[in-house]
């Protein structure tokens, strides 16, 4: 018996070794008070490194456990790992923010592991009920995240607009489950699948139960037109907060959207199809067209991630498992760049004040010229201009869409990606065109540093052996098919 | 043949140097800006001296791709770096390691400012030149092409004039909006035919109505990179603005890009599409011959009047190209090396008299035959180089060209010899207001005559200039064999079809299927 029970528990094991991690640090942290914080922040990077470790001992083949309610496989073990890389990287450049604008609670770090801990749930459910319930877990420690600094009107403003947004989402999504349960009589996605194959036509309230399931994922991921949110709650919350939605949640949200899609619901692909065709082009038209006016480079870089969103959603669109092997390779490089672009938004202080406006960078490249010529990188990587790594998502993206015949899209995609490259140059203008203003703080930011350095490694370099990465998403899109 | 890597010697080592440059620390920014520049100019001189090895070794007999290196790039993606020249690229890959040192010497003194920034810059622009014309991946072509716009940008909008951010924006987003439909058009190639390699794409046609839109696709890039009318629009612009050495080389190189792609992709890999627009190129290319001509007469500032000019050359360059005829190809691409040195040339000439002066005004000068002898016997050479006197490489290309166009229609042929009438009008005023005339302005006439470093720069490119007009045959003999092949593919492209289709289609589709079952699988 028990080692059935030893079987049933460890594909599992990362998602319960953080579950414990965090309930210890909890403790500790009331214990302690806030005094612990660094220690907890630390302690929580150790803990997503030993279950990103555990993740990596585990065999990689297709696991079904708990009832057939968790699946580990290829394709979520990637972007597990993938989940936890960004979780590490975005609390470990925030660390010092915290102390500097002085929201030093131990709460956040602990937050950010059950937030990572419920992300990493969402992936590997295989059940729309454990799907709903890891959704919650990493739903309301982000609704409190982006509400930590409470004495702060803009961050309690960003907290409230996207816990009424969320919960609507929520709401949506069970009510969307409730249907597909109705019509399939199944909460289990390898029945509904089953059901569904079997089916010749699908019925209407089926189609509209997953209509609510897409838009609830579709809020998640900021794609238009349920991305309202994002603007507000980019520049509400703390920088830290910001870099941390920017980064992890959405990769989690489209591993799900992709797990149901090419999961239960691959049966009636023509019928989702149409949707995510048209959030993916939505999404990338007004992430380019909205982002131009942008004064604040966090609601840049809140229209910068729903343009991205929209090119991901191309990958999801062709419905081939091309297209998710460039989803993932998309979301990968993606999720590099915005590290590296938030590690260099968390240095931007002058005088110990945070400033985001872009015009603060002015002359920038003249102060700190090698923070310049790295955040310029980032920018062009973002805009897709070979031969940085930014382009070869692009690339992998249209990839796809061609050789599943939606040139539209494509076209679409790539004349959107000259708009989207006319407000990356304008911040690289600002750094290196314009007149010099006063220098940022000269701060110690080691962690920082070293993330943008990694990060802007990783852009220039990635030409020079893409294979191993582009392999690997190949490899865990296989698990899908 | 060579028994070393040359070519990707060639893209690696500005990029070396670069790095280098890059790892220059100390406190003496003055010495750090000498070790800098030192560090480009020798990179970018061993690189000629490994272009001019090259020239030497390459085999000109023979039509095949020499010096090539295939290797695994990315093949998940059918992606590979392969990499080679013939008688078409030979002498882009020369162009650029020539003028890329011209250009670091010819800011020697003129930047002040940021001068490791701008070394690097001008090492990593050599890199991506020289992929360009070495790629024979599409994809890997592609990354180098649009690889061009990084540096580019910057040397615009950093090192450049009062209107630089507009004129780098222009540059950046236009050639950007024109190139990314070209990476749609290079995928749904990837798709038909099942690889990148440019080889083999060129033997496998395409059926003809998906010629059609992705010459139309490749067009729309490489007309706004020559740039051809109505697209030139952003040239006079950057070329304003960019500093001297940022005019040279975009005039110098840049603007080859689009004629090598013409004749690369769109003649080869698209028959029936050339074919069918080749006259909708020729009117493009005449209205851009005179219309240009005609803007260029009207300039009162000298750089945009070259710019101008620039697009009339170039508008020959077109003409030549889709003739398809074998005079009207190597006119073509002679034509482009030949400006290629002389508009260079006149770039850095210009820069010589604003590195003085500080005006780009053609009023603010004049008479200064007087002060300035030596700059104005070089000025005059390459003025006549311009207007394509014969004995000059000027004359060549035009003359090719023109000979080309007469074999396909007269009366595109005859509106195009027009231009040169233009184009001997605007640059002998030119030459008269700046040169000759009054003096009435007396600080032009205080000008110091060009030092030894600046005549050091242009006796080369003189003597380049004279010698291909005295001596084409040294690139006509070197081409002829590559330009034959591809009048060859070309027709064959537009013949079988024709006559046999229904004998042909089969046989096509079945390469098709067999290639397609190379590309790589998932498991």
């Amino acid at each position: 018996m028990s080692e059935i029970s030893w079987n049933y528990l460890l594909p599992a094991l990362p998602e319960i070794f953080l579950a414990l991690a965090g309930l210890v640090l909890l403790i500790v942290g009331v214990f302690r008070g806030n005094e612990g914080t660094r220690t907890i922040c630390w302690a929580v990077i150790g803990s997503f490194a030993v279950a990103a470790m555990l993740l990596l001992g585990l065999e990689w083949t297709e696991v079904r456990s708990f009832n057939n309610m968790f699946i580990l496989d290829g394709f979520g073990a990637f972007m597990k790992l993938l989940i936890l890389i960004g979780l590490m990287a975005s609390l470990a450049i925030s660390i010092r923010y915290l102390y500097q604008e002085n929201i030093v609670r131990f709460e956040y770090p602990v937050l950010v592991l059950f937030a990572g801990l419920g992300m990493m749930m969402m992936v590997s459910a295989n059940n729309l009920l454990t799907l709903y319930m890891a959704l919650e877990l990493q739903s309301l420690a982000l609704y409190v995240l982006a509400s930590i600094r409470r004495n702060h009107v803009r961050s309690a403003e960003a907290g409230i607009k996207y816990f009424i947004l969320g919960a609507l989402g929520s709401g949506m999504m069970l009510f969307g489950i409730s249907l597909i349960y109705g019509f399939t009589g199944s909460i289990d996605y390898d029945v509904i699948g089953a059901t569904l194959a079997a089916q010749e036509t699908s019925a209407i309230g089926l189609i509209i139960g997953l209509v609510f399931l897409l838009v609830a994922l579709a809020f998640k991921i900021s794609a238009v037109p349920f991305h309202m949110w994002t603007p507000d709650v980019y520049e509400g919350a703390p920088t830290s907060v910001t870099a941390f939605f920017a980064m992890v949640p959405k990769l989690a949200a489209i591993a799900v959207l992709i797990r149901l899609l090419y999961g239960p619901f691959e049966s009636i692909m023509p019928e989702w199809q149409q949707i995510i065709w048209f959030l993916a082009a939505a999404s990338m038209i007004l992430g380019a067209f909205a982002a131009i006016a942008q004064s604040n480079i966090k609601r840049l870089m809140a229209y910068s991630s729903i343009g991205h969103m929209g090119y991901a959603l191309i990958g999801v669109a062709a419905g081939t498992q091309e297209g998710v092997a460039s989803v993932i390779l998309y979301l990968t490089i993606y999720m590099i760049m915005s590290a590296g672009a938030f590690s260099f938004i968390l240095m931007m202080r002058r005088g110990g004040i945070a400033v985001n406006n872009i015009e603060d960078l002015a002359g920038l490249s003249k102060n700190s010229p090698m923070t310049a010529y790295a955040m310029a990188i980032i920018m062009f990587s973002m805009a897709g201009i070979p031969p940085l790594a930014g382009f070869f998502g692009k690339f992998a993206i249209f990839d796809a869409a061609i050789s599943s015949g939606m040139i539209t899209l494509a076209v679409i995609g790539v004349l959107t990606s000259v708009v989207a490259a006319y407000y990356y140059i304008r911040v690289i203008k600002v750094m290196f065109f314009d007149e010099a203003v006063d220098p940022f703080d000269n701060q110690i930011a080691f962690t920082k540093r070293i993330v943008l350095l990694m990060s802007v490694l990783f852009l220039v370099l990635f030409i020079l052996a893409p294979q191993a990465l582009v392999k690997t998403s190949m490899s865990a899109a296989s698990s899908l098919f | 043949m060579i028994d070393f890597p040359i070519l990707s010697l060639m893209i690696a080592l500005p990029l070396v140097g670069a790095l280098f440059i890059l790892m220059i620390r100390g406190d003496d920014a003055e010495n750090n800006a000498r070790n800098a520049k030192f560090t480009a100019l020798y990179t970018t001189l061993f690189n000629l001296a490994l272009a001019v090895y090259m020239l030497g070794r390459f085999d000109g007999t023979t039509a095949d791709f020499q010096f090539v290196e295939n290797h695994e790039w990315l093949p998940a993606m059918g992606l590979s770096y392969h990499i080679g020249v013939d008688g078409i690229s030979v002498f882009f890959v020369a162009l650029a390691a020539f003028l890329t040192p011209v250009c670091i010497l010819a800011s020697w003194v003129s930047v002040k400012d940021r001068v490791k920034e701008y070394m690097i810059a001008f090492l990593v622009l050599e890199t991506m030149m020289i992929g360009t014309f070495v790629a024979l991946d599409s994809i890997l072509f592609y990354v180098f092409f649009e690889g061009v716009l990084l540096p580019m940008f910057l040397i615009i909008g950093v090192w450049g004039g009062a209107a630089r951010v507009y004129a780098s924006f222009k540059f950046f987003l236009y050639t950007l909006l024109g190139s990314v439909l070209m990476l749609l058009a290079i995928l749904t190639l990837y798709f038909q035919v099942g690889t990148t390699d440019i080889t083999v794409l060129m033997e496998n046609p395409v059926p003809r109505d998906l010629q059609m839109w992705l010459w139309i696709a490749f067009f729309a890039s490489f007309a706004v990179k020559m740039p051809m009318w109505p697209v030139h629009t952003w040239l006079p612009d950057a070329h304003v603005q960019a500093p001297t050495a940022g005019s040279i080389i975009l005039a110098g190189v840049l603007l080859k890009m689009g004629g090598y792609g013409f004749l690369r992709f769109s003649l080869p890999m698209f028959p029936e599409a050339t074919a069918y627009f080749a006259e909708f190129v020729f009117w493009l290319s005449v209205i851009a011959i005179i219309y240009t001509s005609l803007v260029a007469l009207v300039q009162d500032d000298i750089k945009k009047l070259i710019a101008y000019s620039s697009v009339a050359h170039m508008g020959f360059v077109t003409l030549g190209i889709f003739t398809a005829t074998t005079q009207g190809i190597e006119g073509g691409i002679f034509q482009m090396i030949s400006h290629g040195l002389i508009s260079g040339a006149l770039f850095l000439a210009v820069g010589v008299i604003y590195d003085r002066l500080h005006t780009r005004d053609i009023s603010r000068y004049g008479g200064i035959v007087k002060n300035m002898p030596k700059y104005a016997t070089v000025f005059m050479i390459l003025m006549l180089g311009a207007v394509g006197l014969p004995g000059t490489s000027g004359f060549v290309g035009e003359f090719l060209t023109l000979l080309g166009a007469f074999e396909v229609n007269t009366t595109i042929a005859v509106l195009a010899t027009t231009g040169i009438v233009l184009g001997a009008a605007y640059m002998l005023v030119l030459y008269k207001k700046v040169i000759f005339g009054e003096g009435t302005n007396d600080d032009a006439l205080k000008m110091k005559d060009i030092n030894a470093r600046e005549l050091g720069l242009f006796v080369p490119l003189v003597a380049l200039i004279l010698w291909l007009g005295i001596a084409p045959g040294f690139i006509l003999d070197r081409i002829a064999p590559s330009v034959d092949k591809l009048i060859l593919q070309y027709e064959a492209g537009l013949v079988p079809r024709e006559a046999t289709p229904n004998n042909i289609e089969p046989a096509a589709g079945q390469t098709i299927m067999i290639l397609q079952q190379e590309r790589p699988s998932y498991e």
